[in-house]
Order: structure tokens, then sequence, then C-alpha cells
């Protein structure tokens, strides 16, 4: 079957996305854009080097970010790889912090889906509230949209109670038609939630690939009346680059989608920086990086 | 995941409005002639106000018949060592108003936006920067004219007489006079009556540029100036831009004479979406070609011509995005829709969209809340209009946009070009013979293809039939200000 | 009693960092030693060069005139020390001024929309040719490289120059003139040292698009043009230019020669 490529132009979507990162965010609204950027965070480490003592450290991180300002709520969620759900689940008891985990042979995603499955019920079996999976770029670039949702399909089915979002990949994608494309497989799929990027690959949560797929979001939930939630993962790293992610979101889908219930932010270093920023609301002063805990 | 009731959260952007503590106006404004501020020897002081909240700025001189007169004499009279210098020499001083722009460019934005209503937003970064792109572009053809007519030898015109509008205040006065300079010409320019501040400021960014006394005249009036202006002997050459009604006045009071003449006037430029245009670009498209500076603008994409099988579509994505746009104080760095120009402009406005109702159009406006003090129109959008209305014939120059629709590619080409205006067109498919093929058979002046209200000192703009003719941009905004000797 | 002055190393500009030639060779001139640069300063160079190069294609034109017109005022301020005469200099910022100029306007000049007989639009455009290596003429050592330099520029070019051989300080101190303007890094490298050594060591690059001769070494030109051949490089042999004149009345053919031209095809129709 011949894929019929939606339209998007790229000129017209990037000036619409710069043009709102002109939105000059002060004060109260910097404020109160800034806890909702943090409510919104899913904290993540995805290393080879990931410990239990690294794992527990990023916890105590996202329940409390800091202690010095307690009207700064909790992240919405720490995400791990699968080996690690455990330590996490138990760190975060009690805290309302989801877990998170990666799964579907992250971040490649190059094995088979019997790996890809296994994969997922490992991290499902450990715990984990949250599952982020992969597409198949192998299949989407070689044209086989089927095989890319029947495997979201499969994997969806595996995740019981945990809600699922699916990774594009978008900078792997070729151009915007193919995000928004992309968007609306995973969608009509079962997505929970679609996501960028695996925040391995060159490039991730861009203002132009956050535009498209939320407008790809606006327009499925118009048409299906079904909400699908969108997590930027991938270069959102200082606080201005989060306020602009949430003015994408607002003057797209509108205020009521302001809420970690739907969109998340997949980082590690922009937390510090939230607080930083969010501290100079409060003191006028510039900061520095010791000026919060780094984990 | 499905929709749950939540309590609702409201994320509202604080105020954030730009300073106007570094700017400094002076109480009044004189003449600007022969290098220097003079009193007006006949005319008048008027104060001009902003339109966002009735307030006066500054007085202004409004020159009568004897300040044309003396102006146009030390225009004459500074006419020939301009022309005598060495071109690179004429170059280096467009060169430094180009850069002066850039070094005041806050100043100049503010200005701009108080006097004349339009987002600060707009003025600086829209405004200002092209205004400094003009000069900074037209400084290099000063030394390089015959590459940019073809001709062996070229000669000025030698004083010439511009008279420019209130919607783009700074950057039209870099449109005539970057040009007119560049070629070895003097000017007189008359800014508009309700916006001369920017021009006053330009006038000592001139001065900072030590430009030769009787180089640049700024001359600021009513229509009397103007109309006073055109006629004066001694002018060699007329440039308008405003509308088409004052630019046929201007015509006819010329006629027998050889004063060479260019107009840049209204229009009524068709906006046209394919059924394979990038829809959400193309409602991107729309908004910034009608609600761009309040619609103030000549070439405004004032009729959307949808095609049928997506009409639909197009209007369910554009009414809620219209709904989106932020009206109010244009110095608030998030206003997307600024204040009207004048009293005078929202009347007409008013009294256009009154019209439309009455026709049987169906009007929808977007509830915003408006300011107490000041001129404002919010957002409104038209269906069910006959190509026979007057909201699809006459210009608003207002944020008012009527729909129409069509079946095929060439009834869109007809119903566009059927239209005594000849400005501007948008043209919205993924299919770029379509592009062309459509841009080509358009009788307008400036065509884009998949954007709108994109403008580029290199690049000619200017329109067909009523909607004037010369151009102004590029090597093509030359020629109006050369004698092409051999 | 007399204060003594800090008196200055001279360094080559590669990729916008001043750089002794790893060589660790120098030459003497006016009482100052400064570095003769070798066949692997070249090639530091002319990858330097080709790592800028379509960065600086990419740039708008505009914005590229803007650049040029910064480093004729960075020029006009340091125009008293030089260590050339000051009609020099004067005619030195002149002629990056006259090429700021021309930035924006080389595509209406020699591109354009070609009348062709079938529904087609199609068009040519000037694009730049890439790396432009330049040969610098002994006097006058400023205005000499300057007149190379700037329609290679502002064709959208980044250039790899050898300078004068026997006053090769001027150039040098233009170097300083660069680095505070905004022209970025490896757009401009500029090799001191023995002309034969380097120009030879440059036209045989194969990295290379062009080489812009103003040497009048007939011998060494005739060398230059058998290199070229092996990788078809666009050559210019010129004079060099000793006024502004010289410089710009021959501005298209200096343009052409570092342009590459383009030409588009594309249906008009339903």
């Amino acid at each position: 079957m011949i894929r019929r490529l939606p339209h998007v132009d790229r000129v017209g979507i990037e000036e619409r996305a710069a043009q709102l990162g002109k939105r000059s965010i002060k004060t109260t609204a910097k404020q109160q854009g800034i806890r909702l950027a943090v409510s919104m965070v899913d904290l993540t480490t995805l290393e080879g080097a990931d410990t239990p003592g690294k794992v527990r450290h990023l916890c105590a991180k996202g329940v409390c970010p800091a202690p010095t300002m307690p009207e700064i709520p909790s992240v919405a969620a720490i995400c791990v790889y699968p080996q690690l759900v455990a330590v996490a689940i138990e760190a975060l008891n009690g805290s309302g912090v989801k877990t998170a985990s990666v799964a579907t042979g992250f971040p490649a995603g190059q094995v088979s889906l019997a790996a890809k499955l296994r994969d997922t019920e490992d991290a499902v079996q450990a715990g984990a509230d949250e599952i982020d999976m992969v597409i198949s770029r192998e299949a989407f670039l070689a044209g086989d949209d089927a095989r890319v949702q029947q495997e979201i399909v499969a994997v969806k089915e595996r995740c019981g109670d945990a809600h699922l979002k699916v990774i594009l990949e978008t900078a792997e994608l070729g151009s915007y038609d193919h995000v928004r494309h992309a968007s609306m497989l995973a969608m009509e799929a079962g997505a929970d939630f679609i996501k960028t990027s695996t925040g391995k690959a060159s490039a991730g949560a861009t203002p132009g690939v956050c535009l498209v797929m939320l407008e790809a979001i606006r327009d499925y939930a118009d048409r299906t009346g079904r909400i699908v939630g969108f997590k930027a993962a991938g270069g959102v790293s200082t606080s201005k680059a989060a306020l602009h992610r949430l003015v994408l979101v607002k003057e797209t889908l509108g205020d009521e989608w302001l809420t970690p219930d739907r969109i998340r932010i997949g980082a590690s270093s922009v937390l510090n920086d939230l607080l930083m920023q969010y501290a100079k609301t409060e003191t006028g002063r510039y900061g520095r990086a010791e000026d919060f805990s780094k984990e | 995941m499905s929709i749950e009731t939540r309590t609702s959260i409201v994320w509202d952007y604080a105020p954030a409005p730009e300073s106007t503590d570094h700017i400094r106006l002076r109480d009044r404004y004189g003449i600007f002639e022969n290098g220097e501020f003079r009193e007006p020897r006949d005319g008048r002081y008027v104060p001009t106000i902003n339109p966002a909240t009735e307030e006066p700025l500054a007085e202004v001189a409004y020159g009568g018949p004897d300040d044309v007169a003396a102006a146009v004499q030390s225009a004459r009279a500074a006419y020939p060592k301009w022309a005598a210098l060495k071109d690179l020499e004429r170059a280096k001083y467009l060169f430094r108003i180009a850069r002066l722009i850039q070094e005041r460019s806050r100043e100049l934005a503010v200005v701009e936006t108080l006097d004349g209503g339009k987002p600060l937003r707009e003025s600086r970064d829209v405004d200002i920067p092209l205004a400094a792109a003009h000069f900074f572009h037209y400084a290099g053809w000063a030394d390089k004219l015959r590459y940019g007519v073809n001709a062996r030898e070229v000669s000025p015109l030698g004083v010439v007489g511009q008279i420019v509008p209130w919607n783009f205040p700074l950057l039209m006065a870099a449109w005539k006079l970057a040009p007119a300079l560049a070629c070895g010409n003097v000017a007189i320019l008359k800014p508009a009556e309700t916006t001369p501040l920017t021009a006053l400021l330009l006038a000592e960014i001139c001065q900072e540029a030590e430009l030769p006394p009787g180089v640049v005249t700024i001359l600021p009036g009513d229509g009397g100036t103007g109309a006073t202006l055109v006629r004066a002997p001694g002018i060699d050459k007329v440039a308008f831009t405003g509308s088409t009604a004052v630019g046929r006045d201007i015509q006819a009071a010329l006629a027998g004479t050889s004063t060479h003449l260019t107009l840049e006037l209204g229009g009524k430029s068709a906006n046209i979406v394919f059924e394979d245009a990038a829809l959400d670009q193309a409602i991107e498209g729309i908004v910034n070609g009608i609600f761009f500076n309040q619609g103030h603008v000549c070439c405004a994409g004032s009729r959307l011509l949808i095609q049928e099988s997506v009409r639909d579509e197009v209007i369910a994505k554009l009414w809620p995005r219209m709904g989106r746009l932020r009206v109010g104080d244009p110095m608030d760095k998030n206003t997307d829709v600024g204040a009207i120009n004048s009293a005078e402009q929202l009347e007409r406005i008013e009294v256009l969209v009154a019209a439309g109702e009455e026709e049987g159009a169906t009007r929808r406006t977007i509830e915003c809340e408006l300011p107490e003090r000041g001129y404002w129109f919010a957002p409104t959008l038209f269906t069910d209009v006959s190509p026979a209305h007057r909201i699809a014939i006459e210009e608003i120059f207002g944020p008012v946009v009527s729909v129409l629709t069509f079946r095929t590619q060439a009834e869109a080409i007809e119903k566009a070009n059927n239209s005594r205006y000849g400005l501007a067109a948008g043209i919205w498919t993924d299919k770029g013979s379509k592009a062309f093929e459509v841009a080509g058979a358009l009788q307008a002046g400036v065509v884009w293809q998949n954007t709108y209200n994109h403008f580029d000192p290199t690049a000619a703009f200017g329109g067909y039939k009523d909607s004037g003719f010369g151009r102004e941009g590029g090597p093509a905004g030359l020629r109006p200000y050369l004698n092409i000797v051999r | 009693m007399s204060r003594l002055k800090v008196r200055k190393t001279y360094k080559l500009w590669i990729g916008g960092a001043f750089v002794r030639s790893e060589s660790g060779r120098h030459d003497e001139s006016d009482g100052f030693n400064y570095p003769r640069a070798s066949r692997k300063d070249v090639r530091d160079a002319v990858a330097a060069a080709r790592k800028a190069a379509k960065p600086w294609a990419d740039r708008t034109a505009y914005n590229r005139g803007q650049i040029l017109y910064r480093a004729a005022e960075a020029l006009e301020s340091r125009a008293g020390t030089m260590g050339v005469p000051r009609e020099e200099v004067d005619a030195s910022v002149d002629v990056l001024l006259h090429y700021a100029g021309w930035t924006d306007k080389i595509q209406p000049v020699l591109g354009g929309i070609n009348p062709v007989a079938a529904p087609f639009l199609s068009f040519s455009l000037p694009e730049p040719t890439g790396v432009v290596g330049i040969v610098a003429p002994d006097a006058p050592p400023l205005l000499g490289l300057i007149a190379e330099l700037s329609p290679a520029l502002a064709g959208g070019n980044v250039c790899v120059a050898v300078l004068s051989e026997n006053h090769p300080l001027p150039a040098l101190d233009l170097a300083e003139a660069l680095g505070v303007s905004d022209v970025p890094a490896g757009v401009v490298n500029l090799l001191s040292g023995r002309r034969r050594e380097l120009a030879t060591a440059l036209g045989a690059h194969r990295d290379l698009n062009a080489i812009l001769d103003a040497a009048g070494d007939a011998e060494l030109s005739a060398e230059l043009d058998r290199l070229a051949a092996e990788t078809i490089k666009r050559v210019r042999h010129g004079e060099a230019a000793r006024t502004y004149e010289d410089a710009t009345s021959n501005a298209l053919n200096r343009l052409e020669t570092v342009t590459e031209l383009k030409t588009a095809w594309h249906p008009v129709g339903a």
C-alpha cells in the first residue's frame, strides 16, 4: 500500500514555532510557568553507568527538587531502564511520583518483536507505571506503516494498566511530513502519549517538531474525541526552552492541556535551570550552579 | 486515556510592557530643511497622538504653501553637489544611515508603536530592521547603477517629492529615500498626517550621518501639504504611496507635465487556499495576511478564496485560531493586534463592516476585551460573501477578512483577477507546478506562494491595474529614479 | 626616560586564531620576525576554510554584506597603524565597502530567469564556488590582497591567501582587524612565507575550488595552471590592483570566477 504523506510546510511551521518563542513570560506568569514545567518533568537517567545509588539520588531530587523553595512541586515521573525500575519504585513509594521505564530495545529498537515484548513485560512486572517504547524506524523508513502499528498494538497489550508513550525519534524520520504521519500512526494504534525522541539521537524536541506533533494531537482529538498526551524529550535544556514548549501547548491546544496528565518534558539538566530561574524571580539575582544540588 | 474533568488551569501571560523611559521626544518638531529643524513659515503646529490611548505625544509643524516652496528651493540648491559627489561617497552616507537606524533601533521601534498603534513586536522585528536593510541594500547600488539598470550611462532626475502613508511610516520612508538618494537625487518627504515622528527621528539620523544639508527634507503636513508638494514647480518626480483615490488625483494633477510619477496604491488581494495545501501553515498565512498590522496593509490578503472541498475544514481551524489573537496595548510585547491608526480609519472600517452585514454576509467577530480609550476593532471574519458584495470589492484596510469559495484552479484565477486592484496574492498548494501556473496567471504585482507578507529590499514590490505602477525594491527600484542616458 | 614598547609577535591567521607555523621557521621584515608557513600550514588552512565554507555560504547575502561592512569599519579604525601609506588603507576600506554592497546584487546581475520555449519555470542562480586560494601580489601589500579577497568573500566563498613575500606585515595586521569584526573563524586564512613554496602547495591541494593569482610571476602562473588541471580548478590570473579602480572596475569578471551558475527547471501547470 502506497503511503500518502500529509503536507507540512517546513518554512511555515518553523516561522510559527519561532514566533511563539517571542512570547514574553514575566513575573507571576513566569513563576507559574516554571512550576507547571517542573510538575511535567520526567526526570531521566538512561546511562550504561546507572546504578541503584544513582537512581535513589535522582528519585530524592525528583520528589523534592528544591528544599529551600517548598512551593516547587515534585516532578511527574522518574524515567529509567527496566533493570532499575524496582529501585525507583521503592525509592518513590508514597510520593505520588510515577516510575516510567523505557522498553522495546531502547534506543535503537533494532531487536526482534519478541525481544521488545519481553523487555516491556519485564518493566511492567517490576511495577513500572509508564512505558516509553520506540517505534521501529527500520519499518517506518521502509514504508511499512502496518508493521509500525502492529508493534505498538502488541506493546500496548503487554502494558496492562501502565500507560504507553510512543517515541517517534523524529530526528530519524526525514521531514515534518513524516513526523505528522508517524504521530497519526501512533495515535491510531493506541498510544497514550506520543514522544519526540529518545534523547540519544542528533536532535530532539525542536520547536518545529513539537508544534507539528501538537497539531496532530489536536486534530486527532477533534476527530475522535480521544486525548493523547505529548512528551518533549531531548534538547529542552533551559528554562526558556521549557517555557517555549508550554507556549506552544497553550496556543495550539489551550490552557486546559497544561497538566502533567497530558504534557511531559523528558529531561535531566533542565530541572536545575528551572529552579535557578525561579529563584531569580524571587531574589532578582542571576544564579549559579552551586545554588542547587545536582542530584 | 479518556477525557477527564478537572479544575481548570489558566496560564495567563503577565503584562510585558516595553519600557519607554529611554525615549526622549521633543515637545515640538519643526520642519527639517537644509540640515536643520526650522519653524514653519505659513504652516501650523499640530499635536500627534497615540491612537491606543488618545494621548498627545508631541507637536509637529505642518507645512503650508510657503513652506513647500522653500523646501523645493533648498532641495534644488543642494542637488548639483549631491549629484556630482563620487558615487562611493554617496553610498557611504547611506551606509551610515543604515547603521544609525540599527544603533537606534529600539528607540525607533517604540516611537513607531506609540505614534501609529502597531504592536511593538512588529515595529521591533519587521519595520525597523527592514528600514535599515533598505538603506544598506541601496547604499550598495549607489556605485553600481550601470549594473542595476544595464546601461552605460545614467543620470539622476533631480528633486523628488515623496509622500508616504501611516501604516509603515519609517519603512515607507526608507523605501522612498534610499533608492532616490542612491541614484543621486535629492528628496522632500512628506510623512503621513497621523505618523510624522519616526520620519523626524530619521531627520536627526541624517544630521548624525552628516548628510549634506538639503539632500533630505522632511516636511510634515496633511493632505493639503501633499497636494501642494506634488504640483510644485521644481519637482522632477513624484512618488506616492497611499489610497487609489488620492493616487488618481495626483496622476490627474500631473497630466500634461513631464513630472515622472510612480504610485503604490490600494489592494483587495486574494489569498487562495487549494485543497492540497499544507493546511495548518495556510491558516497561519491567512492570519498573517489579514491581521498583521491590524490589516492596515495595502497588500493584505483581505479576500480569502478557499477551494470548496476544504472550505469547512479551513474555517473550522481558522476561527479558533483567530480567537487566540491577543488584541490590546501595542506596547505589550505579547500583543498580536494593536490599535486602529485613527478615529477616521476606525469609522471607515465600521461603515464597511456594517455594509457587509446589511448585504447578507455572516459576520463573526472574536471576543476580546478592548481598552476603554483608543481606537480598536476586533478581528472579524465574514462568510457567505458574494463577489458582488462591497466587502468583497472595496478595500477595508482593517482586520476584516471576507471568505469566498471556488471549485477549480481556473475559477480561482478568474475570481482572484476579477478586481480593479492588482497588488498582491497568496497561493497555498503543495504542488509546485500549480503554484507556478497560478502565479503566472494572476494579475498581481506580488505573488506569495505558501507564505504571505514577506518583504525584502532585494525583491521588487508594486501593483498592477488600480494598485499603481512602478516598483520598489531590487534593481527594478532604481529605474524610477534614473534617466538612462545611453 | 622613554618607555620601552611591547613589541608585536606576528603570527599566521588560520581558523580564526593566531598560530605559529607548525614548521617553527621564520623570516624577517622591517626588523620583525614573522612565520614562514609550510605546506602543512597550507593543509591546516584549507581544512579550516572547508569547515567554514558551508556555514558562510548558508548565511543570507545581507548578513555577509553586513559582515564585510564591519570589516571595513575595523580597518578604517586602524588606518594609521597598518604600516602602509594612508591612501592605500583608504582605498582598501573603499574596496571592502564596494564589495560589501555587492553581496545581495550578484544574483540579480549574474543570474536570471530563462524564457525557455516550453512550459517550465527555469532560473539560473550564481552560487559560491567554495574554497578559493589567493596568491597576493608583492605590492601593494594591503590593497593587493584586499582586491582579491573582497570579491571572493562577497560571492559567499572562503579564502586561503598567500601574502606578499617581501611585505607581509600589513596583511598580518589586517588579520587583527578581521579578528575583531564579525568574520567567522576559517572564512579568511592568511599565510606569510615564501610565495612559490606556499602557492604551489595551495595550487596542488585537491580540496580547493579556485585560485586567484595576482602575483605577476609568469613561471608560477604556468605551474598553477598545470596544478589546477588535476582537479579542474577555476583559475584567474590578474594584475596587482594598485588603485580602487583597478580593484573594482572589473568587478563582474572577478565575481564570475568565484561563482558557479546553477540552472533549475520546474514545470508550470496544474
